[in-house]
């Protein structure tokens, strides 16, 4: 019988509630693919009537993993709207708490959250620590928690755990399954760095927290500035940021870096996760103010993975529509035009293939229909990929001097064209990548921000709000997940209304009006699932994105002025 | 008397867990793990004495709370998601200072978290339910974000069966032996349930009968999460609340009372606007919002990130955020409460929080502290 449905809900190790549904043929290769969040907040209408300088708490609770990301993004907007400049130690500071954020959120992702998906921990039990050790050997010249001694105290440490019968959070996931490509011993090194990874995070929190109060949820922003100045003028808190750095950056490049190599060299003939680039159009936008007039990564589109060209980003040409999503107005429409009044039509009877392989009744997403809370966002009428493959890509076609020679020596090293870096692997290394770009390029920041100290300690603009002004603003930049932006109104002193076009509304969109996929739903047709009972290929696939889906649940609402009004200085972004 | 009370009831529910047969076979203590990370019993000891004075429990209490360290894989954790942004879980992970805390956290044994568990789909589903069935009446129960209800009850599903995010949490609650409204989400509904809530989103006590412990914060610390479990170890039973049903050991004092900027508060000197020499030198922050005279949490003794810092640190006033509905009752955050005292501080709900303060005591507090401000403000930073 052909046109088998499988659901996979929950999607687990990512942030927020989202479900997959795949029909499958007799050879179980994926002929349709779904992709929904099963979760509406309606942030976007409680942050109406707020004082506006209230909006970056309020967008920040979008998301407690991206935890600094919107709260940025939502002062920046206000900012911007007020015609604000912070002074350049706010905007280094900010690019300080930034790489905080982004090398916390890449390590956790490839360990915590798609590590599993590369790895079989339970294959590491049986690995030879010696050769283990002597493997680690072979993709880095000093690598960490790679030595014989550790390798079998991690060994002995999850054997014990095993043993017990009751793998607590490990258990019944899908080890054993054909398309996992690592060796004992190259699993054994990995779970290693699984298990050092979750110090290297607190760490990450940390070097977040010295200028940023918390983390989760920093608190050291303001609309101007940063509160923080205490700690800038610190010495002692420069030194403990710059040693916490120091031993994140050495995990990327001494752990993160060659486990990635390691699984390019075995990963390269599973066809899973090659050649499934799903949409080839990206979408990047400069990001990490590392100098007065400099920094990290620069904007860009790219079309039709077409990278001998890259166009300038055109925010114009950005809509959303709600054909196939829970709200009640389906025709695409400008940011600003954007509504997100709630239409919930729900799930249906229907059956999918249950852990047994049988089919089992089941509810299934009506997918002629409204199918997820999020919208379908297109660019010209066309998905865009966002995330470190489209800011890689994008920035290499470029020729970035910060992301050329990286990415050269990368492809060097594993002996893989440019092309591949356009799949599943490809997200997972341009991820790896990026982490390395800006954990070896930070100090840049840092150096600017102490140099600059020495003349000037302003950390905040002065500004008045005139109750009887209207005033627009925006933020556009790139986070963890891809490029992001904010959009909001003041009127009467008060947010009037706010708009969020958000890395993972773009990736996991639904089918528009023409039925165009956005790029989960793109990259799992034609993937071939060798076990029905265990979509460990989908899975994957979908990790790589690095799902984050509180955000992408339509965020913000705004209706009135055309977002065309807006003239994008980059200067100010 | 009170405490010998408390002794013998914390000998007495560590006599009936170390009965329970233990989840995980063999010579599973924590003391043999710790062994095997190099920790001696000593620092073992010197940990259970920080987390005794920690959770402002008597230092004759130590060995007890070493010991039910020790019982501590006798506990199977399940942690639901509900509407939320997942910052809870992310602080849940940064528990690691002293990195003994970690193991505590392998100690537990966590059937069911969504950002951790390898499981996905109908393996994940599976789990959730063996755990409920197999360790009926002995699980401790974690829930992370707000519950949408009424004619919304379906904005948040969860499992291939479209099962609502408030019927997982209904069914979870009813046989577990101890339940967490983790953040201030579940505790009370949070951000999405502010004004107008369009997800008709409640805090957890609102739709179980069974009592909910009130773990608020936005998110909470790390050790007021794992502080938590701790003292269910210890007594069985649950800690003393306030009247929001947060245990008083981490909520009983207010954000001011032991701020590192008080002294400055009475001494008149206010930070007038961010990045001002007042700032600088670290002045008080309440002229620019600081809600820590309003809010009930040990954030000013024991901060975010093992120590790290806290929001009075970085130089930004307290927001209040373990307080019920203080997204609609505390902003304009940056804003000091003086300017609106009658409409916030007697309708406010972090007022009546104590049964040592009453009401009136705390309104009259309140308008004591703005005058304080006030007449401090023109007495002093007019130079």
């Amino acid at each position: 019988m052909s046109g088998k449905r499988i659901v996979i809900d929950p999607i687990t190790r990512i942030e927020g509630h989202l479900r997959i549904e795949v029909v499958v043929d007799d050879n179980n290769v994926v002929q349709e693919a779904y992709s929904a969040s099963t979760l509406w907040r309606g942030i976007e209408q409680v942050v109406k009537n707020r004082d506006p300088r209230d909006a970056g708490f309020f967008t920040q609770r979008v998301c407690g993993v991206c935890t600094f990301s919107h709260y940025k993004a939502g002062i920046i907007a206000v900012e911007n709207a007020l015609g604000i400049k912070p002074p350049l130690n706010a905007n280094l500071t900010r690019t300080l708490m930034n790489s905080a954020l982004f090398l916390h959120d890449h390590i956790v992702h490839f360990y915590q959250l798609h590590g599993l998906d590369w790895a079989d921990i339970t294959s590491a039990l049986k690995a030879d620590p010696k050769k283990a050790s002597e493997e680690a050997f072979k993709w880095c010249d000093y690598p960490l928690v790679a030595g014989e001694d550790k390798l079998k105290e991690v060994q002995a440490k999850v054997a014990e755990f095993a043993a017990k019968g009751n793998l607590g959070p490990f258990a019944n996931a899908y080890w054993g399954h054909s398309s996992y490509k690592f060796t004992p011993e190259q699993n054994l090194i990995v779970l290693s760095h699984y298990l050092e990874c979750l110090r290297i995070q607190r760490i990450a929190a940390q070097l977040m927290a010295i200028f940023g109060a918390k983390q989760p949820h920093p608190q050291s922003l303001t609309v101007g500035g940063v509160t923080c100045v205490m700690d800038l003028l610190d010495p002692s808190r420069l030194g403990e940021y710059m040693s916490k750095l120091a031993e994140i950056r050495e995990f990327v490049n001494r752990a993160y870096y060659p486990d990635v190599l390691m699984a390019a060299a075995m990963y390269k003939d599973e066809p899973s996760v090659l050649g499934d680039i799903g949409v080839s159009n990206l979408y990047t936008f400069k990001e990490f103010q590392i100098g007065k007039n400099e920094w990290l990564f620069d904007s860009g589109i790219i079309m039709d993975g077409d990278i001998s060209k890259v166009l300038p980003v055109d925010a114009e040409l950005i809509t959303e529509e709600a054909t196939h999503a829970w709200y009640a107005d389906d025709e695409p429409l400008k940011p600003y035009d954007g509504k997100t009044n709630p239409h919930y039509t729900g799930l249906v009877d229907g059956e999918s293939i249950g852990s047994d392989g049988e089919m089992v009744h089941t509810k299934v997403l009506n997918t002629s229909g409204k199918y997820t809370w999020i919208k379908a966002p297109r660019y010209g009428g066309k998905p865009l990929q966002v995330g470190p493959l489209a800011n890689i890509v994008v920035n290499y076609a470029l020729g970035n001097k910060y992301v050329v020679p990286v990415v050269d020596e990368f492809l060097s090293r594993t002996g893989l064209p440019l092309s591949a870096v356009f799949s599943t692997l490809g997200r997972t290394a341009a991820r790896m990548l990026e982490a390395k770009i800006v954990a070896d390029n930070t100090m840049l920041a840092f150096n600017a921000l102490v140099e600059n100290l020495k003349v000037d300690q302003e950390t905040c603009a002065k500004y008045e709000i005139d109750n009887d002004k209207e005033y627009k603003g925006y933020y556009m930049g790139h986070v963890p997940r891809g490029a992001l932006s904010h959009w909001c109104r003041i009127k009467d002193g008060v947010i009037s209304n706010w708009q969020a076009v958000v890395p993972s509304t773009w990736n996991a969109s639904p089918k528009d009006a023409i039925g165009q996929m956005g790029a989960y739903e793109a990259c799992l047709i034609g993937t071939k699932l060798s076990d029905v009972t265990k979509p460990l290929e989908i899975i994957r696939k979908i990790h790589s994105y690095d799902p984050c889906i509180a955000c992408a649940v339509h965020v913000m609402d705004a209706k009135g002025a055309k977002l065309g009004e807006y003239k994008l200085d980059a200067s100010l972004v | 008397m009170a405490i010998q009370n408390a002794l013998e009831l914390a000998s007495k529910r560590l006599d009936e867990l170390s009965k329970l047969s233990t989840l995980k076979s063999g010579k599973s203590g924590i003391m043999q793990t710790l062994s095997e990370h190099g920790f001696s019993r000593r620092d073992f000891m010197k940990w259970a004495g920080a987390m005794t004075a920690f959770m402002a429990l008597p230092a004759s209490m130590t060995p007890m709370v070493a010991r039910a360290a020790e019982l501590a894989d006798r506990l199977p954790v399940i942690w639901l998601h509900m509407a939320e942004c997942t910052g809870c879980s992310e602080s849940l992970l940064r528990t690691d200072a002293p990195s003994i805390d970690s193991l505590i956290f392998d100690y537990i044994s966590l059937e069911y978290h969504e950002t951790i568990m390898a499981a996905a789909g109908w393996q994940a589903e599976h789990n959730l339910e063996h755990a409920i069935e197999e360790y009926k009446g002995r699980y401790i129960l974690l829930v992370e974000g707000g519950i949408p209800t009424g004619e919304s009850e379906y904005y948040l599903t969860v499992g291939p069966h479209g099962t609502s995010g408030k019927t997982h949490a209904v069914k979870a609650s009813e046989n577990a032996a101890a339940i967490f409204a983790i953040g201030t989400c579940s505790s009370f509904g949070g951000i999405q349930a502010a004004a107008p809530n369009p997800s008709n989103s409640v805090g957890l006590s609102k739709i179980t009968s069974k009592p909910v412990i009130n773990v608020p914060g936005c998110p909470p610390s790390e050790k007021n999460i794992v502080g938590n479990v701790l003292n269910f170890l210890l007594f069985g039973t649950l800690p003393a609340l306030d009247i929001f049903n947060r245990p008083k050991w981490a909520y009983g004092l207010r954000i001011h009372d032991l701020c590192e900027r008080r002294g400055r508060f009475d001494a008149g000197e206010f930070v007038q606007h961010f990045g001002d020499e007042g700032a600088k030198q670290g002045y008080c922050l309440y002229k620019v919002g600081c809600k820590g005279p309003y809010t009930f949490n040990n954030c000013s003794r024991e901060r975010f990130n093992q120590h790290t810092s806290w929001p009075v640190q970085a130089g930004h006033g307290c927001i209040g955020c373990s307080e019920p509905d203080f997204w609609d009752t505390m902003g304009p955050f940056e804003e000091p409460m003086a300017d609106r005292l009658y409409d916030t501080v007697l309708g406010l709900g972090a007022d009546s929080v104590s049964d040592k303060v009453g009401i009136g005591v705390l309104a009259l507090t309140g308008i004591g502290i703005a005058a304080h401000a006030a007449i401090a403000s023109t007495r002093k930073n007019e130079e």
